[in-house]
């Protein structure tokens, strides 16, 4: 099965620091792939580079098995690539609606269409089960953790998207609210989107993924299944960059 | 109009959809608790200030003295307007004042030094206000120097630029009777009372077509009651205007009879009506909104930020000019100081005392006008008392600093209550 999303070779560097090496990797459709690694890795990093936010010095991206480029988040947007920044990236002045159509606001004539962006947004959000925002015109500063990152998974959603990539989604939410994003994290992977999930927590990551890439100082150790590896052999793959027969042959020197 | 009778299941749903006016004033207060206070301020101080001046200076009430409030408000007024712009993305333009100097100074040397006719000068003047925006802009957005620094640079240098466009300290006079009309003359009262019939009917036209669509949508729509609360108060409060200003101002009305709403009112009111619109109903407002409140969301949702940095100093600088020609209409000639003094801090005082956050990301045209009144009847009341500049100067710095003051408590009360 051909991946729908797939980075080879991607080399990224910020000014003499090189964050990513020759980093491969993979996304399937109908899947979700966590992206594991330690602080500093470099996860943030190798998604804003499919998401178009930073250009890659070398590498290839395909998108469907099709070599594709992408100059900046408008070019991810089209083809169906969404990402859920780690820090969010809400505008704390505008509503929810105004947020999830940012950049891409619906307009009649010269001026925007509020009401079909409204029902639009209303409908996704009743999609995801969403029922505990109280308007949706509420300001997103006036919203708990949890809600500003269901604003900003279904902003993500919201254009029938095809890869979803969510930066570290529970890392602030409690106990409850993780659970909710984690459930909505399987449903839209079962919807048939390929889903990237970054998480530093295990148990999420067994909870819910179907295959694992790990990142260790900017190289990818391994992907594998997940039904294939234990907790032990992927903390091993995180924190040294191999485990086994898995990860980095030659040893890297950090 | 037909009103469908609606099932009664749909009404009933209707019902619990749409909010009753008493939504709308507990959300209100809600928002002023939380720190957003919007209009509150400038509105208590307006009512405040005229009462005060009312009760110690008689003659604030008259006629007159009304009219004269307008005229000698309403540069800094579009000024202020302009500023709202670059103050919504969090940056500022020092340079606003003496901008409108030097475009003033380039209308006075092509009308009355080259002889063009007013329309020549009024483009013109505008075009450099353009073009002073889109440097200025450039310099923030694409050099990245903090706008702070290149506009304290352009206003040393506008300083210079408008003394050598009138030469060195002479000063150039207006004599084209168009653009002294627009700051000096008025409109025939029948014709006051046309526009704000217009102004009226629009307004209310707008707020229905809108609920309604909404409502037939099944969308939250404003009730009926809250549309009938808010044009009823624009018909009283501009009825009451106009009626004023449609008053014999004249002390010998049979020689030459004063009356009738100042040029500069619709001119202001057709401003504040299509920046809000720009600000409120279109792509670009939104974004402008967005670069303000978080510039890397904006980023990553592909907007492009300099673009819309550029083009808030380019709206800047433009009202700028257009505030310079009616400070030239006002007077009726241009010198070295047109634009200089307090000009500046109190249009940055306008828009911050109507509600305009120096933080960036909130603020409205509106803001700039109720400001911009304040300021004015602060001015205007002081002359009054006859206190010296020095008073007028003390009074106004305290007031700006108390509007960034509420601006910034405003801010804090609301990351206190989690809202950030
Ligand atoms: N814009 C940037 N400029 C310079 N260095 C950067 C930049 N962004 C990231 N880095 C560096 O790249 C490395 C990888 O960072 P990245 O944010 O991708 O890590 P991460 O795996 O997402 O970590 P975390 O789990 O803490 O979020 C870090 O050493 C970081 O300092
Ligand atoms: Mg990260």
């Amino acid at each position: 099965m051909t991946p729908l999303l797939e980075v080879r070779g991607v080399d990224k560097s910020f000014g003499p620091v090189q964050v990513l090496h020759d980093v491969n990797f993979q996304a399937h459709a109908g899947e979700v792939t966590a992206l594991v690694g330690d602080n500093g890795a470099g996860k943030s990093t190798l998604v804003k580079c499919i998401g178009g936010i930073h250009p890659i010095d070398s590498g290839d991206m395909l998108f469907d098995g099709a070599p594709v480029h992408v100059h900046g988040p408008r070019d991810a947007g089209e083809l169906g690539i969404e990402i859920v920044y780690q820090d969010l990236a809400l505008c704390d002045n505008l509503d929810i609606v105004q947020n999830m159509f940012l950049g891409r606001e619906r307009r009649s004539g010269l001026v925007l269409d509020e009401a079909t962006m409204e029902e639009l947004a209303e409908q996704t959000l009743s999609g995801l089960s969403v029922r505990t925002v109280k308007s949706i015109r509420q300001q997103v500063s006036s919203l708990s953790g949890g809600q500003r990152q269901t604003v900003a998974i279904a902003k993500a959603v919201l254009w029938n998207s095809k890869v979803v990539i969510l930066d570290e989604p529970t890392a602030a939410l409690g106990v409850a609210q993780t659970a909710q994003v984690l459930e909505l994290v399987r449903r839209l992977a079962d919807t048939g989107l390929a889903v990237v999930l970054i998480s530093h927590n295990m148990n999420d990551v067994f909870a819910v993924s179907d295959r694992i890439a790990a990142l260790y100082l900017g190289r990818m150790a391994a992907q594998v299944k997940t039904a294939d590896v234990t907790h032990a052999q992927v903390v091993e793959l995180i924190t040294a960059g191999r485990s086994g027969d898995l990860g980095l042959k030659n040893g890297v020197t950090p | 109009m037909s009103k469908v009778k609606e099932l009664p299941g749909e009404a009933q749903v209707e019902a619990v959809r749409q909010p009753s006016i008493g939504h709308s004033v507990r959300a209100y207060t809600e928002r002023v608790r939380s720190g957003d206070m919007g209009a509150l301020p400038a509105v208590l101080g307006l009512i405040v200030l005229c009462t005060a001046f009312a009760i110690a200076r008689p003659s604030f009430l008259t006629a007159i003295n009304f009219a004269n409030l307008f005229t000698q408000g309403a540069a800094i007024t579009v000024i202020a307007m302009g500023l709202v712009f670059v103050l919504l993305l969090g940056e500022i333009d020092l340079s606003a004042g003496f901008t409108s100097g030097v475009c003033a100074a380039v209308l006075a040397v092509l009308v009355t030094n080259m002889g063009m006719p007013w329309y020549v000068g009024v483009l013109a003047a505008i075009l450099t206000g353009t073009v002073i925006g889109s440097v200025l802009g450039t310099l923030v957005a694409k050099v990245g120097i903090p706008s702070f620094v290149v506009t304290l640079a352009a206003f040393l240098a506008f300083q210079g630029l408008v003394l050598v466009l009138v030469h060195e300290g002479t000063n150039i006079s207006i004599n084209d009777p168009v653009i002294k009309a627009i700051a000096q003359k008025n409109l025939p009262p029948a014709l006051g009372w046309a526009l704000y019939a217009g102004c009226v009917a629009i307004y209310a036209l707008v707020q229905i077509v809108r609920a309604r669509k909404r409502a037939a949508r099944g969308l939250v729509a404003d009730p009926l009651s809250l549309i009938a609360a808010r044009v009823g108060s624009l018909a009283v409060i501009g009825g009451a205007a106009v009626y004023a200003l449609n008053l014999e101002r004249s002390f010998n009305p049979a020689f030459a009879s004063l009356k009738g709403v100042p040029i500069v009112v619709p001119i202001i009111v057709a401003l504040l009506v299509l920046w809000t619109f720009v600000l409120r109903r279109t792509g670009f407002g939104r974004h402008l909104y967005a670069v303000g409140g978080n510039a890397e969301a904006a980023r990553r949702a592909g907007i492009g930020v300099d673009r819309i940095k550029v083009s808030a100093f380019m709206i800047c600088s433009s009202m700028a000019a257009v505030g310079g020609i009616i400070a030239a209409s006002r007077a009726s000639s241009v010198d070295p100081n047109t634009g200089g003094s307090s000009v500046l801090l109190y249009a940055v005082g306008a828009a911050v005392i109507g509600g305009t956050s120096l933080f960036g990301g909130k603020g409205r045209v509106l803001d700039a006008v109720l400001g911009g009144a304040v300021i004015a009847v602060i001015d205007n009341g002081m002359a009054l008392m006859q206190y010296g500049a020095s008073v007028k100067y003390l009074v106004t710095g305290f007031v700006l600093l108390l509007a960034a003051g509420v601006d910034a408590i405003a801010r804090k009360r609301a990351s206190a209550a989690g809202l950030r």
